[in-house]
Protein backbone atom coordinates (compact mmCIF):
# COMPACT_ATOMS: atom_id res chain seq x y z
CA UNK A 1 0.00 0.00 0.00
CA UNK A 2 2.07 2.86 -1.30
CA UNK A 3 1.08 6.22 -2.67
CA UNK A 4 3.39 7.14 -5.52
CA UNK A 5 5.38 10.31 -6.00
CA UNK A 6 3.71 13.26 -7.62
CA UNK A 7 0.10 12.42 -6.75
CA UNK A 8 -0.59 14.23 -3.49
CA UNK A 9 -0.89 17.97 -2.95
CA UNK A 10 1.59 20.04 -0.93
CA UNK A 11 -0.54 20.47 2.21
CA UNK A 12 -1.31 16.72 2.35
CA UNK A 13 2.38 15.83 1.94
CA UNK A 14 3.29 18.34 4.63
CA UNK A 15 0.64 17.11 7.08
CA UNK A 16 1.65 13.50 6.47
CA UNK A 17 5.30 14.36 6.97
CA UNK A 18 4.62 16.27 10.19
CA UNK A 19 2.44 13.52 11.69
CA UNK A 20 4.94 10.82 10.72
CA UNK A 21 7.79 12.85 12.21
CA UNK A 22 5.84 13.29 15.46
CA UNK A 23 5.06 9.55 15.60
CA UNK A 24 8.69 8.71 14.90
CA UNK A 25 9.84 11.08 17.64
CA UNK A 26 7.51 9.41 20.15
CA UNK A 27 8.65 5.98 18.97
CA UNK A 28 12.34 6.86 19.30
CA UNK A 29 11.74 8.30 22.74
CA UNK A 30 10.12 5.05 23.86
CA UNK A 31 12.91 2.88 22.43
CA UNK A 32 15.98 3.05 24.65
CA UNK A 33 19.36 1.74 23.52
CA UNK A 34 18.58 -1.61 25.15
CA UNK A 35 15.58 -2.16 22.90
CA UNK A 36 16.93 -0.58 19.72
CA UNK A 37 18.77 -3.64 18.36
CA UNK A 38 15.63 -5.68 18.63
CA UNK A 39 13.59 -3.01 16.88
CA UNK A 40 16.24 -2.84 14.14
CA UNK A 41 16.18 -6.57 13.53
CA UNK A 42 12.40 -6.76 13.69
CA UNK A 43 12.33 -3.95 11.11
CA UNK A 44 14.65 -6.06 8.96
CA UNK A 45 12.38 -9.10 9.40
CA UNK A 46 9.37 -6.94 8.52
CA UNK A 47 11.21 -5.78 5.38
CA UNK A 48 11.95 -9.36 4.31
CA UNK A 49 8.49 -10.67 5.24
CA UNK A 50 6.88 -7.99 3.08
CA UNK A 51 8.65 -9.60 0.10
CA UNK A 52 6.70 -12.84 0.72
CA UNK A 53 3.96 -13.30 -1.85
CA UNK A 54 0.98 -15.43 -0.89
CA UNK A 55 -1.32 -16.82 -3.56
CA UNK A 56 -4.92 -15.72 -3.81
CA UNK A 57 -6.74 -17.46 -6.63
CA UNK A 58 -4.70 -17.00 -9.82
CA UNK A 59 -2.93 -13.87 -8.50
CA UNK A 60 -0.71 -13.26 -5.51
CA UNK A 61 -0.34 -10.46 -2.99
CA UNK A 62 2.56 -9.52 -0.80
CA UNK A 63 2.18 -9.42 2.95
CA UNK A 64 1.98 -6.09 4.78
CA UNK A 65 2.08 -7.29 8.40
CA UNK A 66 1.90 -3.82 9.96
CA UNK A 67 -0.63 -5.12 12.50
CA UNK A 68 1.74 -7.66 13.96
CA UNK A 69 4.63 -5.19 13.85
CA UNK A 70 2.43 -2.84 15.87
CA UNK A 71 1.75 -5.60 18.44
CA UNK A 72 5.45 -6.29 18.81
CA UNK A 73 6.80 -2.74 18.81
CA UNK A 74 3.99 -0.37 19.84
CA UNK A 75 5.03 3.21 19.08
CA UNK A 76 8.36 1.78 17.96
CA UNK A 77 6.50 0.74 14.79
CA UNK A 78 6.89 4.32 13.51
CA UNK A 79 10.72 4.43 13.40
CA UNK A 80 10.87 0.77 12.31
CA UNK A 81 8.54 1.42 9.37
CA UNK A 82 10.31 4.66 8.36
CA UNK A 83 13.57 2.76 8.21
CA UNK A 84 12.07 -0.12 6.22
CA UNK A 85 10.52 2.35 3.76
CA UNK A 86 13.81 4.23 3.30
CA UNK A 87 15.50 0.93 2.50
CA UNK A 88 12.73 -0.05 0.08
CA UNK A 89 13.03 3.33 -1.61
CA UNK A 90 16.78 3.13 -2.02
CA UNK A 91 16.91 -0.55 -2.97
CA UNK A 92 13.80 -1.01 -5.13
CA UNK A 93 12.25 2.36 -5.78
CA UNK A 94 8.92 1.76 -4.08
CA UNK A 95 8.03 5.31 -3.11
CA UNK A 96 10.52 8.09 -2.68
CA UNK A 97 11.36 11.10 -0.63
CA UNK A 98 8.32 13.38 -0.61
CA UNK A 99 5.83 10.60 0.09
CA UNK A 100 7.91 9.05 2.88
CA UNK A 101 5.83 10.77 5.56
CA UNK A 102 2.44 9.83 4.15
CA UNK A 103 3.48 6.26 3.40
CA UNK A 104 4.87 5.88 6.92
CA UNK A 105 1.61 7.16 8.34
CA UNK A 106 -0.40 4.72 6.18
CA UNK A 107 1.31 1.74 7.78
CA UNK A 108 2.47 2.94 11.19
CA UNK A 109 -0.64 4.78 12.44
CA UNK A 110 -2.82 1.63 12.11
CA UNK A 111 -0.03 -0.37 13.76
CA UNK A 112 -0.12 1.86 16.86
CA UNK A 113 -3.94 1.87 16.94
CA UNK A 114 -3.95 -1.94 16.77
CA UNK A 115 -1.36 -2.10 19.53
CA UNK A 116 -3.68 -0.23 21.89
CA UNK A 117 -6.92 -1.93 20.75
CA UNK A 118 -5.80 -5.56 20.48
CA UNK A 119 -2.52 -5.73 22.39
CA UNK A 120 -4.22 -6.30 25.78
CA UNK A 121 -6.37 -9.12 24.33
CA UNK A 122 -3.82 -11.51 22.84
CA UNK A 123 -2.93 -13.18 26.14
CA UNK A 124 -6.59 -13.81 27.06
CA UNK A 125 -8.53 -17.04 26.51
CA UNK A 126 -8.03 -18.71 23.15
CA UNK A 127 -11.24 -17.60 21.36
CA UNK A 128 -10.69 -13.99 22.46
CA UNK A 129 -7.07 -14.09 21.35
CA UNK A 130 -7.99 -15.55 17.95
CA UNK A 131 -10.69 -12.93 17.36
CA UNK A 132 -8.36 -10.13 18.48
CA UNK A 133 -5.56 -11.33 16.22
CA UNK A 134 -7.85 -11.56 13.20
CA UNK A 135 -9.28 -8.12 13.93
CA UNK A 136 -5.74 -6.78 14.30
CA UNK A 137 -4.62 -7.99 10.87
CA UNK A 138 -7.90 -6.98 9.23
CA UNK A 139 -8.12 -3.56 10.84
CA UNK A 140 -4.48 -2.64 10.26
CA UNK A 141 -4.98 -3.06 6.50
CA UNK A 142 -8.42 -1.42 6.53
CA UNK A 143 -7.17 1.61 8.48
CA UNK A 144 -4.13 1.83 6.20
CA UNK A 145 -6.38 1.91 3.13
CA UNK A 146 -8.49 4.49 4.98
CA UNK A 147 -5.51 6.76 5.63
CA UNK A 148 -4.38 6.38 2.01
CA UNK A 149 -7.93 7.15 0.85
CA UNK A 150 -8.10 10.23 3.10
CA UNK A 151 -4.78 11.48 1.68
CA UNK A 152 -6.18 11.10 -1.85
CA UNK A 153 -9.51 12.72 -1.00
CA UNK A 154 -7.89 15.74 0.69
CA UNK A 155 -5.79 16.19 -2.45
CA UNK A 156 -8.67 15.98 -4.93
CA UNK A 157 -12.33 15.40 -4.25
CA UNK A 158 -12.48 13.84 -7.69
CA UNK A 159 -10.30 10.98 -6.47
CA UNK A 160 -13.45 9.34 -5.04
CA UNK A 161 -13.46 6.51 -7.61
CA UNK A 162 -9.76 5.87 -7.08
CA UNK A 163 -10.27 5.77 -3.32
CA UNK A 164 -13.21 3.39 -3.52
CA UNK A 165 -11.24 1.17 -5.90
CA UNK A 166 -8.30 1.24 -3.49
CA UNK A 167 -10.40 0.18 -0.51
CA UNK A 168 -12.46 -2.44 -2.33
CA UNK A 169 -9.44 -4.12 -3.91
CA UNK A 170 -7.90 -4.35 -0.45
CA UNK A 171 -10.78 -6.37 1.06
CA UNK A 172 -9.25 -9.76 0.13
CA UNK A 173 -5.90 -8.53 1.43
CA UNK A 174 -7.57 -7.59 4.73
CA UNK A 175 -8.90 -11.13 5.10
CA UNK A 176 -5.51 -12.66 4.28
CA UNK A 177 -3.73 -10.30 6.68
CA UNK A 178 -6.28 -11.28 9.33
CA UNK A 179 -5.68 -15.00 8.81
CA UNK A 180 -1.90 -14.64 8.70
CA UNK A 181 -2.00 -12.56 11.90
CA UNK A 182 -4.10 -15.23 13.67
CA UNK A 183 -1.63 -17.99 12.84
CA UNK A 184 1.37 -15.79 13.47
CA UNK A 185 0.08 -14.73 16.91
CA UNK A 186 -0.75 -18.37 17.74
CA UNK A 187 2.80 -19.31 16.74
CA UNK A 188 4.39 -16.54 18.80
CA UNK A 189 2.21 -17.43 21.82
CA UNK A 190 3.60 -20.95 21.68
CA UNK A 191 7.20 -20.15 20.83
CA UNK A 192 8.03 -16.78 22.31
CA UNK A 193 5.08 -15.11 24.04
CA UNK A 194 7.24 -12.30 25.42
CA UNK A 195 7.37 -10.79 21.92
CA UNK A 196 3.68 -9.93 22.27
CA UNK A 197 2.54 -7.07 24.53
CA UNK A 198 1.32 -7.56 28.08
CA UNK A 199 3.13 -10.83 28.65
CA UNK A 200 3.77 -11.70 32.27
CA UNK A 201 5.57 -14.79 33.42
CA UNK A 202 3.54 -16.80 35.91
CA UNK A 203 5.04 -17.11 39.37
CA UNK A 204 5.90 -20.77 38.82
CA UNK A 205 7.89 -20.04 35.70
CA UNK A 206 9.67 -17.14 37.35
CA UNK A 207 10.51 -19.29 40.38
CA UNK A 208 11.88 -22.22 38.40
CA UNK A 209 13.81 -19.79 36.21
CA UNK A 210 12.39 -21.37 33.10
CA UNK A 211 14.06 -19.58 30.26
CA UNK A 212 11.70 -18.84 27.45
CA UNK A 213 14.23 -16.64 25.72
CA UNK A 214 16.41 -19.57 24.90
CA UNK A 215 15.90 -20.23 21.22
CA UNK B 1 18.04 -11.75 -3.68
CA UNK B 2 18.24 -8.20 -2.38
CA UNK B 3 21.00 -6.26 -4.12
CA UNK B 4 22.30 -2.73 -4.47
CA UNK B 5 23.09 -2.59 -8.19
CA UNK B 6 23.68 1.18 -8.29
CA UNK B 7 25.60 1.66 -5.05
CA UNK B 8 29.07 1.53 -6.56
CA UNK B 9 30.36 3.08 -9.74
CA UNK B 10 32.95 5.31 -11.23
CA UNK B 11 31.27 8.34 -12.77
CA UNK B 12 31.29 11.92 -11.49
CA UNK B 13 28.07 11.35 -9.52
CA UNK B 14 29.94 9.05 -7.15
CA UNK B 15 32.50 11.75 -6.42
CA UNK B 16 29.99 14.38 -5.30
CA UNK B 17 29.81 14.82 -1.53
CA UNK B 18 26.95 12.58 -0.29
CA UNK B 19 25.65 15.39 1.93
CA UNK B 20 25.33 17.64 -1.10
CA UNK B 21 23.56 14.88 -3.02
CA UNK B 22 21.04 14.20 -0.26
CA UNK B 23 20.28 17.90 0.21
CA UNK B 24 19.96 18.52 -3.54
CA UNK B 25 17.63 15.53 -3.97
CA UNK B 26 15.50 16.61 -0.99
CA UNK B 27 15.17 20.25 -2.08
CA UNK B 28 14.42 19.30 -5.68
CA UNK B 29 11.82 16.65 -4.76
CA UNK B 30 9.98 18.80 -2.24
CA UNK B 31 9.82 21.76 -4.60
CA UNK B 32 8.75 19.84 -7.68
CA UNK B 33 6.07 18.03 -5.66
CA UNK B 34 4.15 21.29 -5.22
CA UNK B 35 4.70 22.74 -8.73
CA UNK B 36 1.60 23.49 -10.80
CA UNK B 37 2.86 25.07 -14.02
CA UNK B 38 3.32 22.73 -16.97
CA UNK B 39 6.36 24.61 -18.30
CA UNK B 40 8.20 24.37 -14.98
CA UNK B 41 7.25 20.70 -14.57
CA UNK B 42 8.37 19.78 -18.09
CA UNK B 43 11.69 21.52 -17.57
CA UNK B 44 12.15 19.86 -14.15
CA UNK B 45 11.43 16.48 -15.67
CA UNK B 46 13.82 17.14 -18.56
CA UNK B 47 16.56 18.28 -16.16
CA UNK B 48 16.08 15.23 -13.95
CA UNK B 49 16.18 12.80 -16.88
CA UNK B 50 19.24 14.59 -18.27
CA UNK B 51 20.96 14.16 -14.91
CA UNK B 52 20.07 10.46 -14.90
CA UNK B 53 21.47 10.15 -18.44
CA UNK B 54 24.79 11.90 -17.84
CA UNK B 55 25.21 10.03 -14.56
CA UNK B 56 26.09 6.99 -16.69
CA UNK B 57 24.51 4.39 -14.43
CA UNK B 58 23.89 0.74 -15.19
CA UNK B 59 21.07 0.94 -17.76
CA UNK B 60 19.43 -2.35 -16.82
CA UNK B 61 19.21 -1.50 -13.13
CA UNK B 62 17.80 1.96 -13.85
CA UNK B 63 15.30 0.49 -16.32
CA UNK B 64 14.09 -2.02 -13.74
CA UNK B 65 13.53 0.76 -11.21
CA UNK B 66 11.65 2.90 -13.69
CA UNK B 67 9.40 -0.04 -14.68
CA UNK B 68 7.83 0.08 -11.21
CA UNK B 69 6.85 3.69 -11.88
CA UNK B 70 5.65 3.05 -15.42
CA UNK B 71 3.28 0.34 -14.18
CA UNK B 72 1.65 2.81 -11.83
CA UNK B 73 1.52 5.55 -14.46
CA UNK B 74 -0.15 3.23 -16.98
CA UNK B 75 -2.91 2.53 -14.45
CA UNK B 76 -3.26 6.27 -13.86
CA UNK B 77 -3.70 7.02 -17.57
CA UNK B 78 -6.34 4.29 -17.78
CA UNK B 79 -8.27 5.65 -14.82
CA UNK B 80 -8.03 9.43 -14.53
CA UNK B 81 -9.10 10.69 -17.99
CA UNK B 82 -12.26 8.59 -17.68
CA UNK B 83 -13.30 9.31 -14.12
CA UNK B 84 -12.13 12.84 -13.41
CA UNK B 85 -15.26 14.84 -14.15
CA UNK B 86 -14.94 18.22 -15.85
CA UNK B 87 -14.96 19.63 -19.35
CA UNK B 88 -15.37 16.96 -21.99
CA UNK B 89 -12.36 16.73 -24.28
CA UNK B 90 -13.24 13.91 -26.61
CA UNK B 91 -15.39 10.84 -26.78
CA UNK B 92 -14.22 7.37 -27.67
CA UNK B 93 -17.46 5.63 -28.57
CA UNK B 94 -19.46 5.60 -25.33
CA UNK B 95 -16.43 6.47 -23.19
CA UNK B 96 -15.98 10.15 -22.31
CA UNK B 97 -12.51 11.66 -21.92
CA UNK B 98 -12.22 14.59 -19.51
CA UNK B 99 -9.79 17.44 -20.10
CA UNK B 100 -8.92 17.99 -16.42
CA UNK B 101 -8.28 14.28 -15.97
CA UNK B 102 -5.79 14.27 -18.83
CA UNK B 103 -4.10 17.39 -17.47
CA UNK B 104 -3.87 15.89 -13.98
CA UNK B 105 -2.49 12.60 -15.28
CA UNK B 106 0.09 14.56 -17.28
CA UNK B 107 1.12 16.58 -14.27
CA UNK B 108 1.48 13.50 -12.06
CA UNK B 109 3.52 11.74 -14.75
CA UNK B 110 5.97 14.64 -15.03
CA UNK B 111 6.25 15.03 -11.27
CA UNK B 112 6.82 11.39 -10.46
CA UNK B 113 9.33 10.90 -13.30
CA UNK B 114 11.27 14.00 -12.20
CA UNK B 115 11.35 13.04 -8.52
CA UNK B 116 12.24 9.43 -9.14
CA UNK B 117 14.94 10.19 -11.72
CA UNK B 118 16.66 12.59 -9.33
CA UNK B 119 16.29 10.21 -6.39
CA UNK B 120 17.79 7.37 -8.44
CA UNK B 121 20.68 9.47 -9.73
CA UNK B 122 21.59 11.10 -6.42
CA UNK B 123 20.42 8.96 -3.50
CA UNK B 124 20.31 5.39 -4.81
CA UNK B 125 23.92 5.76 -5.96
CA UNK B 126 25.34 5.61 -2.46
CA UNK B 127 25.76 2.52 -0.29
CA UNK B 128 23.31 2.58 2.60
CA UNK B 129 26.19 2.67 5.08
CA UNK B 130 27.21 6.00 3.55
CA UNK B 131 23.60 7.17 3.53
CA UNK B 132 23.40 6.46 7.27
CA UNK B 133 26.57 8.44 8.02
CA UNK B 134 25.39 11.27 5.81
CA UNK B 135 22.04 11.46 7.57
CA UNK B 136 23.87 11.44 10.91
CA UNK B 137 25.96 14.43 9.85
CA UNK B 138 22.81 16.18 8.66
CA UNK B 139 21.46 15.98 12.22
CA UNK B 140 19.00 13.14 11.78
CA UNK B 141 18.55 11.69 15.32
CA UNK B 142 21.24 9.19 16.28
CA UNK B 143 18.74 6.52 17.22
CA UNK B 144 17.10 6.64 13.80
CA UNK B 145 20.46 6.34 12.05
CA UNK B 146 21.33 3.45 14.35
CA UNK B 147 18.05 1.76 13.45
CA UNK B 148 18.66 2.29 9.72
CA UNK B 149 22.19 0.86 9.83
CA UNK B 150 21.14 -2.06 12.05
CA UNK B 151 18.21 -2.89 9.78
CA UNK B 152 20.35 -2.62 6.67
CA UNK B 153 23.08 -4.79 8.16
CA UNK B 154 20.62 -7.59 8.87
CA UNK B 155 18.16 -7.62 5.96
CA UNK B 156 20.61 -9.74 3.99
CA UNK B 157 21.08 -12.19 6.87
CA UNK B 158 17.35 -12.46 7.46
CA UNK B 159 16.68 -12.84 3.76
CA UNK B 160 19.06 -15.80 3.71
CA UNK B 161 17.26 -17.24 6.70
CA UNK B 162 13.99 -16.83 4.82
CA UNK B 163 15.44 -18.62 1.77
CA UNK B 164 16.65 -21.46 4.00
CA UNK B 165 13.25 -21.89 5.64
CA UNK B 166 11.58 -21.73 2.23
CA UNK B 167 13.91 -24.40 0.86
CA UNK B 168 13.12 -26.62 3.84
CA UNK B 169 9.40 -26.18 3.18
CA UNK B 170 9.78 -26.98 -0.52
CA UNK B 171 11.78 -30.12 0.24
CA UNK B 172 8.87 -31.25 2.41
CA UNK B 173 6.57 -30.82 -0.59
CA UNK B 174 5.04 -27.43 0.20
CA UNK B 175 3.23 -25.88 -2.74
CA UNK B 176 1.48 -22.53 -2.29
CA UNK B 177 -2.26 -22.65 -3.03
CA UNK B 178 -5.25 -20.57 -2.03
CA UNK B 179 -5.99 -22.49 1.12
CA UNK B 180 -5.77 -22.20 4.84
CA UNK B 181 -2.87 -24.63 5.03
CA UNK B 182 -0.78 -22.34 2.83
CA UNK B 183 -1.60 -19.29 4.90
CA UNK B 184 -0.81 -21.14 8.09
CA UNK B 185 2.55 -22.26 6.72
CA UNK B 186 3.46 -18.76 5.59
CA UNK B 187 2.36 -17.32 8.94
CA UNK B 188 4.59 -19.79 10.82
CA UNK B 189 7.43 -18.92 8.44
CA UNK B 190 6.98 -15.22 9.18
CA UNK B 191 6.62 -15.91 12.91
CA UNK B 192 9.87 -17.88 12.80
CA UNK B 193 11.60 -14.94 11.08
CA UNK B 194 10.46 -12.65 13.89
CA UNK B 195 11.51 -15.08 16.62
CA UNK B 196 14.94 -15.61 15.10
CA UNK B 197 15.39 -11.88 14.47
CA UNK B 198 14.64 -11.15 18.14
CA UNK B 199 16.99 -13.88 19.37
CA UNK B 200 19.72 -12.69 17.03
CA UNK B 201 19.21 -9.09 18.17
CA UNK B 202 19.79 -10.12 21.79
CA UNK B 203 22.97 -12.01 20.91
CA UNK B 204 24.30 -9.20 18.72
CA UNK B 205 23.51 -6.63 21.38
CA UNK B 206 25.40 -8.60 24.01
CA UNK B 207 28.37 -8.99 21.69
CA UNK B 208 28.36 -5.28 20.91
CA UNK B 209 28.19 -4.41 24.62
CA UNK B 210 31.16 -6.70 25.29
CA UNK B 211 33.14 -4.69 22.77
CA UNK B 212 32.27 -1.42 24.49
CA UNK B 213 29.51 -0.21 22.18
CA UNK B 214 27.95 2.98 23.56
CA UNK B 215 25.23 3.70 21.03
CA UNK B 216 27.20 5.37 18.25
CA UNK B 217 28.65 3.89 15.12
CA UNK B 218 31.91 5.70 14.50
CA UNK B 219 32.84 6.16 10.90
CA UNK B 220 36.32 6.60 9.52
CA UNK B 221 34.99 7.69 6.14
CA UNK B 222 35.65 11.29 5.24
CA UNK B 223 34.01 13.28 2.50
CA UNK B 224 36.98 14.87 0.74
CA UNK B 225 36.65 18.18 -1.07
CA UNK B 226 36.55 17.74 -4.82
CA UNK B 227 36.13 20.34 -7.58
CA UNK B 228 33.03 18.46 -8.80
CA UNK B 229 31.24 19.53 -5.60
CA UNK B 230 31.42 23.20 -6.52
CA UNK B 231 30.32 22.58 -10.11
CA UNK B 232 27.43 20.41 -9.05
CA UNK B 233 26.25 22.90 -6.42
CA UNK B 234 26.43 25.73 -8.97
CA UNK B 235 24.49 23.87 -11.67
CA UNK B 236 21.91 22.50 -9.21
CA UNK B 237 21.32 25.94 -7.71
CA UNK B 238 20.89 27.61 -11.11
CA UNK B 239 18.47 24.92 -12.29
CA UNK B 240 16.47 25.35 -9.08
CA UNK B 241 16.32 29.13 -9.50
CA UNK B 242 15.26 28.81 -13.14
CA UNK B 243 12.52 26.35 -12.18
CA UNK B 244 11.25 28.55 -9.35
CA UNK B 245 11.20 31.54 -11.74
CA UNK B 246 9.17 29.61 -14.30
CA UNK B 247 6.73 28.36 -11.68
CA UNK B 248 6.32 31.83 -10.19
CA UNK B 249 5.53 33.35 -13.60
CA UNK B 250 3.02 30.53 -14.08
Amino acid sequence: MHISEGVLSGPVLLTGGALAAAGTAVGLKKLDYERLPRAGLLAAAFFVASLVHVPIGPASVHLILNGIVGLMLGWGAFPAIVVALVLQGVLFQYGGLTTLGVNTLIMAAPAVVCYYLFGPLVHRRRPVAIAAAFACGFASTLLGAGVAGAALMFTEENFLEVTLLLISTHVPIMVIEGLITVFCVAFLLKVQPELLPGFKMTLDEAATGKDIHDT
Amino acid sequence: MIAEPLAHGDTFIYRIDPRLRVIAAAVFSCTVAVFESFTALSLACAAALALLLVAGLDRKAVGRRLMVVFGFLALLWLLLPLTYEGALMARMGPIPLYREGVALAGRITLKSLAIIAVFTALAATMPIGTLGQTLGRLRVPDKLVYLLLMCYRYIFVIEQEYQRLMTAMKIRGFRPRTRLHTYRSYAYLVGMLFVRAAARADRVHQAMRCRGFNGRFHSLATFPAHPVNRWFALVAASVMIALLGLEWRG
